[in-house]
């Protein structure tokens, strides 16, 4: 591989990057403040006095445009404030906290996705059309259809009131209360990757060059290890960029079930509160994710697939 | 693996949900986990509970609701935020476990004739957790520092009896200008622009706590993180994770530090209420936030003794947009729609936790207040759809040109039920062609108060304080709290005489008068009053009910585990009666009541209860007449 292509290839996208995240910023930016209501509205509207004094912490009796310049010169410095729902922590401390929760449960259930999704798939390609490959199949089409909020009730309830063996939710680092939230996260996952891996499996294995290999006398196995894999992988690797930014930034659904402290509730809790600065430090957050995310897995593919390289073709 | 396997889930799924639907007492609606049954509470003769049936380990798990806003006392506002505060801060004035205010941080304090000064006596040997000495300065810099308005405080609304403290908070006097004064080192002095009897309440507000001017000016706006935070209550913070947990340790400097039993208390912020229910039946919580509306049935069969559901001070209600047709005039109309509502059938079979269906705005049991009953309220349901059907047609209108109308309200299961309700009582008895629309909260808020586009409206208020003036203060058109009210109401001048009366008893009236006058202008659609409802471990006692729902950790205490002298077997839950008898030996009130003992007679019963127990040996010294009752202060919603 062409060290200096790559090279070049990179810095251009990290500079892309710059642009990407402005227009982000400014869409999010006004976005949220288009939005009805306001942080400080409540069931108990605060007398006018009171609202004065908010409003002039915050910044919010500026006029918008000096809102967002001020909000860009701040970001620059990469503070992305005070919260306003969470008062005594910034929006830092708080994706700092938050994300390596959600990298964590989001980063393990990929791995556990990928090594259980990858071989289920590769079994069933490899004894297509049997027993074995529909009754995978079946369960994996069930795996995908099943939403997290009814798998994650029905986890919690067996393993954890009725059996005791595990956590009903709650949060410390340890690997029992791990366990249900990165299987429940990974359950769709696995399904999804199973069946791309065998669909992909199927196609490059009727393809010539694993016929020649056959041909050669090359026992199965190292005709599956040495040639067939890695192509065959190449859809679930492409597929694995924008699933692996959307499991490590969080999901909701499970941080509310299993009570997790990741970031995806602070998105969501933030929109609804309009905690202005917390979602604007999150959507940064997770755009910047996602567009590193989607360069990995370019590189990646560069990496295994022989079609795509980095450098000058002539 | 076979193919039958998903069908097999298929059914089991489909089993699960049938046995869920049906009320039938199926095996698989039944709880498979065992709970352990506490020993019998046993009261040493001054009324604390035996060291013999204490568990080894005092620690307490409470289920909190959302992530605490913060824990600077002055900044606090929501519910999360001043459970906690209660616990790691002390006012002036405290909260028995009954809810009732007694003597906190000062001794005893006295109040001048005119009921606008009052004088408070500091106990001299309290501390913060640091070791300073507690002095009368910390009031007077934390009062000063809540009411600054750089320090930006919403709760400070809690400040405004005050004197000068609208101004305070206006930028317009300096803070020093505040109603507060040292007289010295242990006294201090508070003005108020008015009687104001609710007052001492207020004080157990963490609005009003002092803070230890050492501490913030060391920290600034971090003083009240883990490690920095110093302060003067029964515990102190020992940890704060972000959405995981706060965790707090006993102070052992506090002032009754020796009859404090619990060592260590840990808040769980669990924002789903059914996480909250598994993690309680798995042994992860002792003490619920809430409960889910949906699972009161099931709650209430299988954990009869751990389902706790106690009045509390709040109000339900619509409320008509005054500002836009078809509700400007045409007041029959109005009282047309709320006579067509059977509220019975909203308690008993939508929210279904002893709500008490209400006529009214104030809540029944508020400080020996009786609230305002119009006629109809003693009508039977019949009577009050017949004079429904009368005025509705009075109003002009009939079943050829049936009122079109919207019921707006923020997204909520419970709010869309009651809506869905609502709408199909008024079709049923009056022919209304009533269309729901929900909204998300702060989209509602808007345009609640812009009275633009809404017609029909959902409206809730919970106390901040134990007086009925908190809930008629809504409906003033100037300085109102909410923009429910669109025009005056007619009350706004009695509202101001109750401002400045010192006398109960004609205080009460005015209030009374005031509610009427609301009440007969069918400005809103009371629906029924507020409970609390949580799951609570019958190891985890010494708290009481009370209408505030205020329960501080340092009166709380757990109980040993039974020994398991008769494993019970894993099927066996529901716990026999005949374990947990109410123990005789209890001289005060009982330290925790059931579902059974709900009723509305139970608010009422509340001003009775004795304040004793942890304070008996001080008697606050009080001159004024209407000062001689306790009050009770509340929170935001």
């Amino acid at each position: 591989m062409n060290q200096e292509g790559i090279l070049r290839h990179s810095a251009t996208r990290l500079l892309g990057l710059i642009p990407t995240l402005l227009v982000l910023i400014t869409i999010a930016f006004f976005l949220i403040r288009m939005a009805p209501g306001g942080p400080f509205d409540s069931e108990k509207v605060l007398p006018p006095e009171i609202r004065a004094n908010l409003d002039a912490k915050y910044h919010l009796d500026e006029p918008l445009m000096q809102q967002y310049f001020r909000y860009l010169g701040q970001i620059i410095t990469l503070d992305f404030g005070p919260s306003f729902q969470y008062k005594d922590w910034t929006v830092n401390e708080l994706i700092a906290r938050g994300f390596p929760v959600s990298l964590t449960v989001g980063g393990l259930a990929m791995l556990l996705a990928f090594l259980v999704g990858t071989s289920i798939g590769i079994t069933a390609a490899l004894r297509q059309n049997t027993a074995m490959d529909y009754s995978i199949m079946g369960v994996a089409m069930l795996g995908i259809s099943i939403p997290n909020f009814v798998v994650a009730p029905l986890l919690i309830l067996v393993l954890a009131v009725y059996q005791g063996w595990l956590p009903a939710g709650g949060w410390d680092w340890s690997i029992q209360r791990m366990i249900l939230p990165v299987v429940t996260l990974a359950l769709p996952v696995i399904a999804y990757i199973a069946r791309l891996t065998r669909g992909s499996m199927i196609e490059v294995l009727h393809s010539n060059y694993i016929r020649t290999a056959r041909a050669k006398g090359l026992p199965g196995h190292l005709v599956i290890r040495r040639h067939a894999l890695k192509p065959a992988l190449l859809p679930v690797i492409s597929f694995m960029g924008p699933a692996t930014a959307g499991l490590i930034t969080g999901s909701v659904v499970i941080e509310r079930i299993y009570s997790i402290p990741g970031l995806g509730s602070y998105f969501v809790q933030g929109a609804l509160n309009r905690d202005y600065t917390l979602v604007m430090g999150v959507v940064i957050f997770y755009g910047v994710i996602i567009i590193l995310l989607n360069f990995i897995v370019d590189l990646l593919y560069a990496w295994m697939n022989p079609k795509i390289r980095y450098d000058e073709v002539q | 693996m076979t193919i039958a396997l998903p069908i097999r889930i298929l059914l089991a799924s489909s089993f699960l949900l049938l046995a869920a639907c049906g009320d039938s007492g199926s095996d698989f609606s039944r709880p498979r986990e065992t709970r352990n049954q506490p020993v019998e509470l046993v009261l040493l003769e001054d009324g604390r509970p035996h060291p013999a049936v204490l568990a080894e380990e005092q620690l307490v798990r409470r289920g909190n609701g959302e992530e605490p806003q913060t824990l600077d006392p002055h900044l606090a506002e929501g519910v999360p935020s001043t459970h906690i505060l209660r616990d790691l801060f002390e006012g002036l004035t405290t909260e028995s476990p009954d809810g009732d205010v007694i003597p906190g941080a000062a001794a005893r304090w006295n109040i001048s004739r005119d009921a606008r000064t009052y004088t408070f006596y500091l106990r001299r040997d309290s501390r913060w957790s640091n070791g300073d000495p507690l002095i009368a300065e910390d009031f007077v810099y934390g009062l000063r520092r809540s009411a600054n308005p750089e320090t930006a405080s919403n709760s400070a609304v809690m400040l405004l009896p005050i004197q000068n403290a609208r101004e305070v908070l206006a930028g317009e006097l300096p803070a020093e200008e505040l109603g507060i004064s040292l007289l010295d080192e242990f006294t201090l002095q508070i003005t108020l622009t008015g009687p104001t009897p609710y007052f001492l309440g207020m004080l157990t507000h963490p609005a009003t706590y002092p803070v230890n001017r050492r501490n913030v000016e060391e920290f600034g706006d971090q003083f009240s993180r883990p490690g920095k935070l110093v302060s003067n209550g029964a515990f102190v913070l020992k940890s704060w994770k972000p959405r995981v947990s706060i965790e707090l340790e006993k102070n052992p400097l506090f002032r009754e530090a020796d009859q404090t039993l619990i060592e260590r208390v840990v808040y769980l912020p669990i924002e789903e209420l059914s996480t909250e229910v598994t993690q309680f039946r798995s042994g992860g919580l002792d003490w619920t936030n809430e409960v889910p509306n949906n699972q009161f049935k099931w709650l209430q069969r299988y954990y009869p003794d751990e389902l706790i559901i106690s009045p509390w001070m709040g109000s339900y209600f619509f409320g008509f947009n005054l500002a836009t047709e078809p509700f400007v005039e045409n007041p029959e109309l109005r009282q047309a729609l709320i006579l067509a509502i059977d509220r019975q059938v909203i308690t008993e079979k939508v929210t279904q936790f002893g709500e008490q269906p209400s006529f009214a705005l104030v809540p029944r049991g508020i400080d020996g207040y009786v609230p305002f009953s119009p006629e109809y309220a003693d009508w039977t349901q019949e009577q009050r759809n017949e004079e429904a059907r009368r005025l509705y047609e009075l109003a002009g209108y009939s079943s050829d040109e049936p009122l079109r109308v919207e019921i707006r309200y923020n997204s909520s299961e419970n709010h869309k039920k009651i809506a869905l309700a609502i709408a199909s009582m008024w079709k049923q008895v009056l022919g209304v062609n009533a269309s729901l629309v929900n909204e998300e909260f702060r989209v509602f808020l808007q345009n609640r108060a812009q009275k633009a586009i809404t017609q029909v409206f959902r409206a809730g208020w919970i106390s901040d304080y134990n007086d009925p003036y908190s809930f008629l203060e809504i409906f003033r058109t100037g300085r109102r709290r909410t923009k429910l009210s669109s025009r005056n109401c007619g009350c706004d001048a009695i509202l101001d005489e109750v401002g400045t009366e010192r006398v109960r008893a004609r205080r009460e009236r005015l209030m009374f008068e005031a509610e009427r006058v609301l009440l007969s202008d069918f400005v809103i659609i009371p629906i029924y009053t507020y409970v609390t409802k949580r799951l609570v471990d019958q190891h985890l006692r010494g708290w009481q009910n009370n209408v505030m729902d205020h329960h501080l950790t340092r009166y709380m205490f757990m109980l040993k585990t039974r020994e398991p002298e008769a494993e019970v077997p894993a099927a066996k839950v529901e716990p026999e009666p005949e374990l947990v008898p109410e123990p005789e030996l209890v001289p005060e009130p009982e330290p925790q009541q059931g579902v059974n003992d709900v009723p509305s007679s139970e608010i009422s019963d509340d001003e009775d209860m004795d304040v004793d127990g942890t304070s008996g040996e001080i008697q606050a010294e009080v001159e004024a007449e209407q000062a001689t009752r306790t009050r009770k202060e509340g929170k935001g919603l």
